[in-house]
């Protein structure tokens, strides 16, 4: 039964990797920029919903707030720190972006304190038993469903709107793009409050999850996060979602049998080293 | 006058651990973010040796050549990937580093280790000796950047591909400037270890990766100059002031984002952009 429990683990688990690295791949497939400091806003998210959940006692309003502000953050975070390094050589967003995400963690210290905050009445937390074997908190199953609904729907979207349809454009060719008519400029913002705003989602699930929210939450999915996009083979939302419950799955028994070895962090990243190497362009790319 | 030397030790093994990032992410522009990973390799088998009774001068060459030799290996990745490719394998080395290390009983594990027996030299010798350390190291870079191999380790920079047209061997450049930047941070590792006496995980964490890189960064990456003068700054500052060595994480985040957001050459290309404007003015005059 270990087996079965350490996969549904694994899965939820991999459904919040999911949810994070969306954002990224987004961000990625459209600028080419790794944004590391993606997971700040995972980070606020986390903060805003357990503040306004503590304050009016509502979930949804929890949700609905944290990813509105995450997602107008992030808007506001890619005006003035990505675009004017649009045309420099990649690593200089990068490197930006990290040095902005290090800032952020130590802001969330000087303004949330270094303990972290939890919720006053924790909701969500019934102890379910699925299939007469499974156990799982109430939050764990939605939370699986959850971020597949809202990737089957974002995927949706894509397809059959045309602002789907004109993100798409712009990845595949932004000169193209922007000559038929479409706002370059309306759909890199959609896109980070887009992304910004799943990143908040996510954290507000591992707050409802933990029961606790800490300045440096972030820190480890955000680098995990790049690992899934990169094993995903940047820029794919399928490749994305298959690495990121891969990853949780691989993660989950390598902690059991290999925890001797290596502890968490370095099997994401041991299995992402062995990946490139083997396939440099990423496990489920097809170019 | 402890404290100045010791500091001033601190500040040297800042310096050439700065050095040794900028030969490779500077240089020849192939950026790592696990560059700490290196100088625990130094550090630990500095240590390792050290408790086993080896001397203190022969325990160097041996950290600089293991540090050199996993710094090769790592090396290899950058055949294979690039650019952002290569920064999160690289970063991806770093954690692998500290994960194993962390589950590693004769590696000290969790606690890592402590009571690293001295170098035999008194305070002030052991200073003058890492800052001769970071002099020697500055002096082969400048000597580096001036010789066949620093002018094709700047064309891999700029151009990978045009390299490649013109019949440059590449890979073994590229190998070459891990194997050397890596063994130099070996080398710095081993002084690390012997300075502080105590080394565990966490000094060689992701942190330490990025305040090496937000060294480089602020100095100016590539400019031998700037990357000692900023590394010596950055690195004596939250020890002067209180206020900086409470929000270090802080003060060095936003000093990398702001430095490259505004000033991506860093503090050389300021100075030199800053000199050449004064010698126009005063050509035209």
């Amino acid at each position: 039964m270990l087996l079965v429990e350490l996969f549904t683990q694994g899965l939820v688990q991999g459904s919040i990797y999911a949810l994070i690295a969306l954002g990224l791949t987004l961000v990625y497939g459209l600028l080419r920029i790794l944004h590391v400091a993606h997971a700040a806003f995972f980070t606020l998210g986390a903060y805003v919903g357990i503040l306004v959940c503590n304050a009016s006692g509502s979930l949804i309003l929890g949700f609905a707030a944290a990813m509105a502000i995450a997602g107008c953050a992030g808007v506001i975070t890619y005006r003035l720190a990505y675009q004017p390094l649009l045309d420099k050589p990649p690593f200089v967003a990068l490197i930006a972006s990290i040095g902005l995400y290090i800032a952020s963690e130590e802001a969330f210290r000087v303004f949330f304190g270094a303990q972290g905050i939890s919720f006053v009445d924790p909701p969500l937390q019934q102890q379910l038993l699925l299939f007469g074997t499974i156990r799982l908190k109430m939050a764990e199953l939605l939370v699986m469903i959850g971020s597949l609904a809202i990737i089957f729907v974002l995927s949706r979207l894509q397809n059959g709107t045309r602002l789907g349809l004109a993100c798409q454009a712009t990845v595949s060719d932004p000169q193209m793009a922007e000559s038929f008519g479409i706002s370059l400029r309306l759909v890199r913002d959609l896109n980070f409050f887009v992304g910004s705003a799943l990143a908040a989602f996510a954290g507000v699930w591992v707050a409802l999850l933990n029961n606790l929210v800490e300045p440096t939450m972030g820190s480890v999915p955000s680098y995990k996060a790049l690992a899934i996009i990169v094993l995903g083979g940047l820029g794919s939302v399928r490749g994305t979602l298959a690495a990121a419950l891969v990853l949780g799955v691989v993660e989950a028994y390598g902690t059991i049998y290999l925890g001797k070895l290596l502890d968490r962090n370095a099997i994401a990243f041991a299995f992402l080293i062995l990946v490139l190497m083997v396939r440099p362009q990423g496990l489920f790319s097809r170019r | 006058m402890n404290y100045e030397i010791s500091l001033m030790t601190t500040m040297a093994i800042s310096v050439l651990f700065a050095l040794s990032l900028n030969l490779i992410t500077g240089f020849c522009g192939q950026i790592s973010l696990g560059h700490a990973a290196f100088l625990g390799v130094g550090a630990y088998l500095a240590a390792m040796l050290a408790k086993a009774g080896v001397p203190f001068l022969a325990t160097l060459p041996l950290a600089m050549l293991l540090a050199g030799a996993v710094g090769t290996v790592v090396g290899l990745t950058s055949l294979r990937v690039r650019a952002d490719f290569l920064a999160i394998t690289t970063m991806g080395v770093g954690f692998l580093f500290v994960g194993i290390v962390r589950q590693r009983e004769w590696l000290g594990g969790e606690l890592g280790i402590a009571g690293i027996t001295g170098s035999n030299m008194s305070k002030l010798g052991f200073m003058l000796f890492t800052v001769l350390c970071a002099i020697l190291v500055m002096a082969l870079c400048v000597y580096l950047r001036r010789s066949w191999m620093g002018r094709v380790f700047n064309g891999i920079a700029e151009d990978e591909d045009t390299m490649r047209v013109l019949g440059i061997n590449v890979p073994r450049y590229k190998l070459a400037a891990f194997a050397i930047g890596t063994a130099l941070a070996g080398l710095t590792g081993a002084l690390y270890a012997y300075h502080f006496q105590y080394i565990g995980p966490d000094s060689f964490g992701f942190v330490e990766s990025i305040t090496v890189l937000s060294m480089v960064v602020v100095g100016g990456i590539g400019s031998v100059v700037g990357v000692t003068v900023a590394a010596a700054l950055l690195s004596a500052l939250p020890a002067w002031f209180q206020f900086i060595g409470d929000y270090k994480l802080l003060v060095y985040g936003s000093l990398l984002f702001l430095m490259i957001r505004f000033v991506p050459d860093g503090m050389a290309g300021l100075v030199r952009r800053h000199l050449f404007k004064r010698r126009a003015e005063g050509g035209s005059k």
